[in-house]
């Protein structure tokens, strides 16, 4: 079997002593896969993510990036690692312009600014206009690419998301997800957290259900959207989500 | 009247400097460091310490001091800058750590009060000055006349602001340290080192601090209660601009300079503290974002 | 021995005057998380507004009404509430911080006011002749001092009960409430602001008091009386004792004072008089060093029980946990 791009074992976690929000969560992305991890609100979806980008320290399990074991590494050096994160709220530098905002994304390999911008730019023209606009002042959408194409400025090989959907609307949110999708195409493996089911299933190859810190039904993409399982943990009726 | 309001600029160039520190620690150490004044004290008085042991060379010009003393500047900045790492280390991370219920606020304020008196401790209470030399006031407009050290005071200020205003601007370092004041979190997912621009938030507030007591201690005196005199107007200058914004603070900086000095013209100059504490709670009443903070 | 209970009831006086600023300080900070670094501004307020309205008839500056000692306290107290109120109303709907230095600039300003303002306060020399209950009637100076005790143990514990009262009341309930989870406290339609604002007021106005009782007792006061060094201790002493805890202000304000007083007489009597003014730095170092210590040893004071956790350190915990 050929290494996964992540591979996360029976990870507990939780922010509070005492209280585990992740309970043994288990899951497997592989190089150039985009997967989505659902489930309902509380289930653990943005814990899990936080895991995974070394903002909340595990308490048992592990994480595994291309087969190295980053389960103790913390947020400021996966950068360097190649792992591009992308929290859910507050995901850009506010004050500072959006070419600025890029800069940042280069913070650990400067060298590297240059040919990022130029692939940001030609990934997401948009940005090359308001590049001198100080990030803050941009649409939710506009503010999402930001966020995203700072992720994106040193070639990671893993990106994370967290909701990218968050917060815009339905045609915004298709959008948006496109632009993952040609992330993806560039040779990102990609692991997503979502609410919205249905727009993140569409662009996945597969996907996770959470609930209760645990992950319950996993499948391809497809599968999921028709499982009247992932229904029911979503919605407490026996049909599916298409 | 022109008179007051190059006095003002004089004053306003020691306040702003002293109100860039305050506000970038205030913004991203999230408290009121009260011991900020302090590092304006020990600047003025490191230097005093020290100029007179390095006192070679001539006196420049009209000036009251010679090359010597720019040496020292640079000196007693470093040192206070030290001073200020000092004080967090061993006082405000220690209280962070240990989970005392008392605020760091309050902290500073003790530390405030003890640095005062280490510095009465050593030098004395009484004023002192740096050099004997008096210093002959020219009239450069009609009606203004400043001394050569003021000048030189306003131009050290101008060109420290731009530099700042470049390194901000230009530097991987200073836009780091915008990053981390706009956004603490994501700035360490993009690999920022926080511990690191924390030192170096102290090291620039503490050394800007540090050159705006010494312009004070050339253009009026020193004594040891120089830095807490001067900590409201500070504090009002920081909030007066908006709490976080460096630009803000300057521009609060000269504005309470400006109202200080113009005050005397109607108030007992006794009073002038109490100008930039009226002008800080109008503005916290009004507009509390300040000029140039974020809105609210 | 005539001599040792002297001393012991001037000293029992002092430490209890502060022991009342104390308790309306812990109000303000053990009961509702405000930071008011400006305590010997409201002391003064007090300590002034007392001389103003019941000293005798002064040449120099204003006040002198002689009017009864229970008039001059009550105004005392509405004074420094009057003060408290100017300086709560801007900044108690902002971030806490904006409190420490609006009222670290209130007590600058007020003793600036005392210092400058010569025909009000009288200036630097401030105001003589302040008196006390009973001054006419009683003539031993220990007996006089002795009554003096029982008023002010007597204000104590009335002031005491009364704050324990208030805290255990549904008003101090709320006050917990705002403390602990104020999202939820305002979704239950308490003003949070406006709770703070009538702790503040009311801590402010019981400093008053130790003012008024301050002013009283000693018969003269000057802004030297009034800087920050004040502040200071009385924090100390709250500290020290255990903030959140009525008892441990009391208990600490004692134990505090006989410290402050007995660093005092060492240093006073150890060095030369050249050097008072350095020893007197050294005495404020050395205090502040100890005090530092107590805290890293005993965080929660020496009775303290309830602490309190200021609202920085209950933001932990992540956002949106999911």
């Amino acid at each position: 079997m050929s290494e996964a791009a992540l591979s996360v074992e029976e990870v507990v976690a939780g922010y509070v002593p005492g209280v585990d929000i992740l309970r043994g969560v288990g899951l497997r992305v592989d190089p150039g896969e985009i997967v989505t991890v659902l489930g309902p609100n509380g289930a653990g979806k943005s814990t899990l993510i936080k895991v995974v980008a070394g903002l909340l320290r595990l308490r048992s399990g592990s994480v595994r990036l291309f087969g190295e074991d980053i389960s103790s590494l913390p947020a400021h050096r996966m950068m360097a690692r190649g792992v591009g994160y992308v929290p859910q709220t507050q995901n850009v530098f506010a004050k500072l312009t959006v070419e600025e905002n890029l800069e940042m994304g280069a913070y650990v390999n400067t060298r590297a600014i240059r040919r990022g911008i130029e692939q940001a730019y030609a990934l997401f023209p948009d940005l090359q206009r308001y590049r001198r606009h100080a990030a803050g002042r941009l649409s939710g959408g506009q503010r999402q690419m930001v966020a995203i194409a700072r992720a994106l400025m040193l070639q990671p090989r893993l990106m994370l998301l967290d909701e990218p959907s968050a917060g815009l609307s339905p045609l915004l949110v298709g959008h948006v997800f496109d632009k993952v999708r040609e992330v993806r195409d560039i040779g990102v493996t990609i692991l997503i957290v979502e609410q919205n089911a249905k727009a993140a299933l569409a662009i996945s190859d597969r996907g996770y259900v959470l609930a209760e810190g645990q992950d319950r039904v996993t499948g391809p993409a497809q599968e999921l959207l028709e499982n009247p399982e992932v229904g029911e943990l979503y919605l407490g009726a026996r049909r599916g989500l298409a | 009247m022109a008179q007051y309001i190059a006095d003002g600029i004089i004053l306003g160039a020691t306040l702003a400097l002293g109100a860039i520190g305050l506000t970038l620690t205030y913004n991203i150490l999230r408290f009121a460091n009260f011991a900020h004044g302090e590092f304006l004290t020990f600047g003025a008085y490191f230097a005093l310490a020290l100029a007179g042991v390095l006192s070679f060379g001539p006196n420049l010009g009209s000036l009251t001091f010679g090359w010597s003393f720019l040496l020292v500047i640079v000196l007693a900045a470093a040192l206070t800058a030290g001073l200020a790492i000092l004080l967090d280390v061993v006082v405000y991370r220690v209280l962070r750590r240990s989970d005392v219920a008392v605020a760091l606020v309050i902290a500073s304020f003790g530390a405030s009060l003890m640095l005062r008196n280490v510095v009465v401790f050593i030098w004395g209470p009484q004023p002192d000055y740096y050099s004997r030399a008096i210093a002959i006031a020219h009239p450069i407009l009609p009606g203004v006349r400043v001394t050569t050290d003021e000048i030189f005071v306003v131009v050290l200020a101008a060109v420290l602001m731009v530099a700042l205003h470049l390194f901000l601007t230009r530097t991987r370092m200073g836009k780091a340290m915008r990053a981390v004041s706009d956004n603490v979190l994501l700035a360490q997912v993009t690999g920022v080192n926080v511990a690191n621009i924390i030192r170096l938030v102290w090291i620039v507030g503490g050394g800007l601090a540090a050159v705006g007591g010494i312009f004070y201690g050339l253009t009026v005196q020193l004594i040891p209660n120089m830095g807490f005199n001067l900590i409201l107007p500070m504090f009002a200058a920081a909030i007066l601009g908006g709490i976080g914004s460096v630009y803000g603070a300057v521009l609060g900086g000269l504005v309470i300079g400006l109202a200080e000095s113009l005050s005397v013209i109607w108030i007992d100059p006794g009073y002038k503290p109490a100008i930039a504490f009226g002008l800080m709670l109008l503005m916290l009443l009004v507009y509390p974002s300040g000029l140039l903070g974020e809105r609210p | 021995m005539i001599g040792i209970l002297s001393y012991l009831v001037f000293f029992l006086i002092q430490a209890l005057v502060y022991s009342i600023v104390a308790l309306g300080l812990n109000l303000q900070w053990g009961y509702t998380g405000l930071f008011n670094i400006g305590v010997a501004g409201f002391f003064l307020v007090g300590s002034y507004t007392f001389a103003i309205l019941s000293g005798p008839p002064y040449a120099a500056h204003l006040g002198g009404f002689g009017l009864p000692i229970v008039v001059g306290v009550l105004g005392a107290m509405a004074a420094a509430g009057l003060v408290a109120l100017i300086v709560g109303i801007p900044t108690l709907r902002l971030r806490e911080d904006y409190l420490a230095i609006a009222t670290i600039g209130i007590a600058e300003v007020l003793r600036l006011i005392a210092l400058n303002a010569k025909g009000l306060t009288g200036g630097s020399r401030g105001a003589q002749s302040i008196p006390r209950p009973f001054q006419d009637v009683i003539h031993s100076n220990l007996l006089n001092n002795a009554v003096y005790l029982l008023i002010v143990i007597a204000v104590v514990v009335v002031v005491y009960y009364a704050l324990e009262a208030m805290v255990r009341s549904p008003w101090g309930r709320v006050l917990k409430a705002i403390r602990e989870d104020e999202a939820a406290a305002s979704s239950l339609g308490k003003s949070p602001t406006s709770f703070r604002l009538q702790a503040f007021v009311i801590g402010c106005v019981v400093m008053g008091l130790g003012g008024a009782l301050n002013a009283s007792f000693v018969g003269f006061i000057a802004p030297t009386d009034f800087m920050p060094i004040l502040t200071f201790e009385i924090w100390a002493m709250l500290i020290a004792g255990g903030s959140g805890n009525n008892r441990g202000a009391i208990l600490g304000s004692v134990l505090v004072w006989a410290f402050w007083t007995s660093m005092g007489s060492l240093t006073q009597s150890v060095l030369p008089s050249d050097l008072q003014v350095k020893g007197g730095a050294l005495q404020i170092i050395l205090i502040g060093i100890v005090l530092l210590a107590i805290l890293m040893a005993r965080p929660r004071g020496i009775i303290g029980e309830e602490a309190v956790v200021s609202r920085e350190a209950q933001l932990g915990g992540g956002d949106g946990h999911d």
